[in-house]
């Protein structure tokens, strides 16, 4: 081949790439758009606060959106404690070359790879079939069920164990990105290796902690499918009293609005608006997190 | 760092002040039970996976012990043909909620397949491209923007991309094919293709990135063009890490539930027609399991198509993970 030639190929798959990373920037530039379009105009402080109402066709989505904040929130408490241990003992205590550290990496890899729906079956058959059932038998009155149902909890807690790879990845970058130097400086001066954690490695890991726990709670609000059978419900007129009662949910009510209602036409401007909320949401979130995270980085890489 | 730096490390003394400091052994004894407690604690991961196929399995099991189940449900009738009607050539159905109940798994395989199939045929491509452009063509600056927007693509909650696949892609492509179904493999497979790129471009962007700079330089040094040394150099060493992304892309296409149930319009056909509305294996026990009766054939069945979804997505992990392993090996001979 010519130079020539060999320069114009070389261009033309250059651009060829181009133009692929361009489609996908683009795709995401035309659902924003889409929804943005659709929805601006529905979204309202009434829209925000009050409940739906006329089978779905009016009001808000009040309920929605406290029952995934709530949702998260639990979520965010049962995952945050075991998230950041497990990325402590794989970073801080395991010794180089364990067989359990590498045993609990598979196992965090695999769970990251289980399809959500997957979840949702384990929620049922584990949190409600076989935990709630049980505390039924142990505590309920014969002949009821208090616990064994769908709820807030099982699902807060199946989402739990959902997000639990997010958490454990994040914070293990973070631990990694704190200075070998500064854990030897603090084990040099006489402090134990927990002293050293406590004080040292864990303050300077807060940002990528929180950068973990805030993906997680974006990932959380956002998915759907394992909570379609552990505790989400279609309407409620009251707002989830206990965690043992069911809730409304954000993804679901989009679920809901998309493919159940009766009157498509009426409903599709409040499904617009529902999808905006829930978008900006995630999307709030997750640029927190990159922010954070990039700051982060930048910091480490400047560090060493 | 240099804030938490300056924090003083250590205090000389506990809490208590004038109390003498603890004895080493006091020390050593509670750094071991720290220690216990956060091996403890790590060991809730491999628990999870555990528990995750044990409880899933544990709900499928009638299958093989209920005599009652097993007569409606044997896995004879799962996956070989049955006969549906007489005087007919036996055939797979999936009609679990009818007078004789049909439990095939064969048109939600085929299903599942399609919409993987059209997902991937875009998402390898459009990934890999991307992160080529990305790691190789694309100005520094440009990488940094093109990298976190992808991240945003993949936050998308999967309801929103089936949201948008159901109301505003499958009437494009309507217009644009002429299908019959409104809602068919293409729509909920192009859907699906939003969540898959991401996961392809964001591994094998990983995966360019760490073919050491010396490579890039020699092939450039030896006389080579920058595409000839994208093409020929770096992304045939990058290779395996490109392709542990695309089985993790596949194992995402397969597992995914909401966007194909949107978008895919969940009718249990046996056909190859790319036009022809589908089901697929997780859309089904989404849409089936709110109306089981619990404990019977057919919630057993939705167990254990879960069961088979646990798997698979296993199976491409630990192959996924081998592909990353060959990379790492590969790249670090290559430094030395």
């Amino acid at each position: 081949m010519t130079v020539r030639r060999r320069k114009a190929v070389g261009g033309a798959l250059a651009l060829l790439t181009g133009a692929a990373a361009f489609l996908v920037v683009a795709m995401l530039g035309v659902i924003l758009w889409d929804v943005v379009r659709g929805g601006a105009a529905r979204v309202s402080w009434e829209f925000l606060t009050a409940a739906p109402q006329e089978g779905m066709t009016g009001g808000g989505i009040f309920p929605a959106i406290y029952g995934t904040a709530v949702m998260t929130l639990l979520m965010t408490v049962a995952v945050l404690p075991v998230g950041v241990a497990t990325a402590i003992y794989l970073h801080e205590y395991a010794p180089p070359r364990s067989r359990l550290a590498g045993a609990v990496r598979v196992a965090v890899t695999n769970l990251a790879g289980v399809p959500s729906i997957v979840f949702g079956l384990f929620g049922l058959g584990f949190f409600i079939q076989f935990v709630g059932r049980g505390l039924d038998r142990a505590l309920s009155e014969p002949g009821t069920l208090h616990y064994g149902q769908p709820a807030l909890i099982w699902a807060s807690l199946t989402l739990a164990v959902l997000t639990l790879p997010v958490v454990i990845v994040s914070t293990e970058e973070a631990l990694r990105a704190v200075p070998r130097e500064l854990r030897d400086a603090s084990l040099a001066l006489g402090a134990t290796q927990s002293q050293t954690l406590a004080r040292v490695v864990l303050p300077g890991a807060l940002p990528g902690i929180l950068t973990g726990a805030i993906l997680a709670v974006a990932r959380g609000a956002g998915e759907v499918a394992p909570i379609l059978f552990t505790g989400v419900a279609y309407f409620l007129p009251d707002l989830p009293g206990s965690p043992f009662s069911q809730f409304m949910h954000l993804g679901y009510h989009v679920y809901v609005l998309a493919t159940q209602s009766p009157d498509v036409e009426a409903t599709r401007p409040l499904l617009y608006a529902t999808v905006l909320v829930l978008l900006a949401l995630t999307f709030a979130l997750n640029l927190v997190a990159i922010a954070i995270r990039t700051r982060t980085r930048r910091r480490a890489a400047a560090g060493h | 760092m240099a804030e938490s730096a300056s924090v003083p490390a250590i205090a000389p003394l506990r809490r208590g002040e004038d109390r003498p400091l603890p004895s080493i052994r006091r020390r050593q004894l509670r750094e071991a039970a720290i220690r216990g407690v956060i091996t403890l604690i790590a060991l809730t991961g491999i628990a999870a996976v555990v528990l995750i196929f044990v409880f899933v399995a544990r709900e499928a099991l009638p299958l093989l012990t209920d005599p009652e189940v097993r007569g409606e449900a044997s896995f004879g009738k799962l996956f070989l043909p049955q006969v549906l009607r007489p005087n007919r050539p036996p055939g797979f159905m999936w009609q679990p909620v009818s007078g004789v109940p049909k439990y095939s798994m064969i048109p939600l395989f085929v299903g599942t397949l399609k919409v993987t199939a059209v997902s991937m045929l875009v998402s390898v491509p459009v990934g890999i491209a991307a992160a080529l452009f990305a790691s190789e063509f694309a100005p520094p600056r440009l990488r940094e923007v093109l990298k976190p927007v992808i991240e945003l693509l993949a936050g998308i909650p999967s309801v929103v991309l089936g949201f948008f696949a159901l109301m505003v892609m499958a009437t494009w492509l309507q217009s644009a094919f002429g299908f019959s179904f409104r809602l068919n493999a293409v729509v909920a497979g192009l859907g699906l293709a939003l969540t898959v790129i991401p996961v392809i471009f964001t591994v094998s962007e990983d995966a360019l990135q760490a073919v050491p700079r010396a490579y890039r330089e020699a092939s450039l040094a030896l006389g080579a063009t920058r595409w000839e040394t994208a093409f020929r150099v770096v992304l045939p060493a990058a290779a395996p890490g490109v392709l542990a992304g695309v089985v993790l892309g596949f194992g995402r296409s397969i597992g995914e539930t909401m966007i194909v149930l949107m978008a895919s319009g969940n009718a249990a056909i046996t056909s190859w027609s790319l036009g022809d509305s589908v089901r697929t294996l997780p859309a089904t026990i989404a849409a089936e399991m709110g109306e089981v009766v619990f404990g019977g054939a057919h919630y057993s069945v939705l167990f254990f198509i879960g069961v088979e979804l646990f798997l698979f997505t296993f199976v491409l992990n630990a192959l996924a993970a081998g592909f990353v392993k060959r990379l790492v090996r590969r790249m670090s001979g290559g430094k030395a």
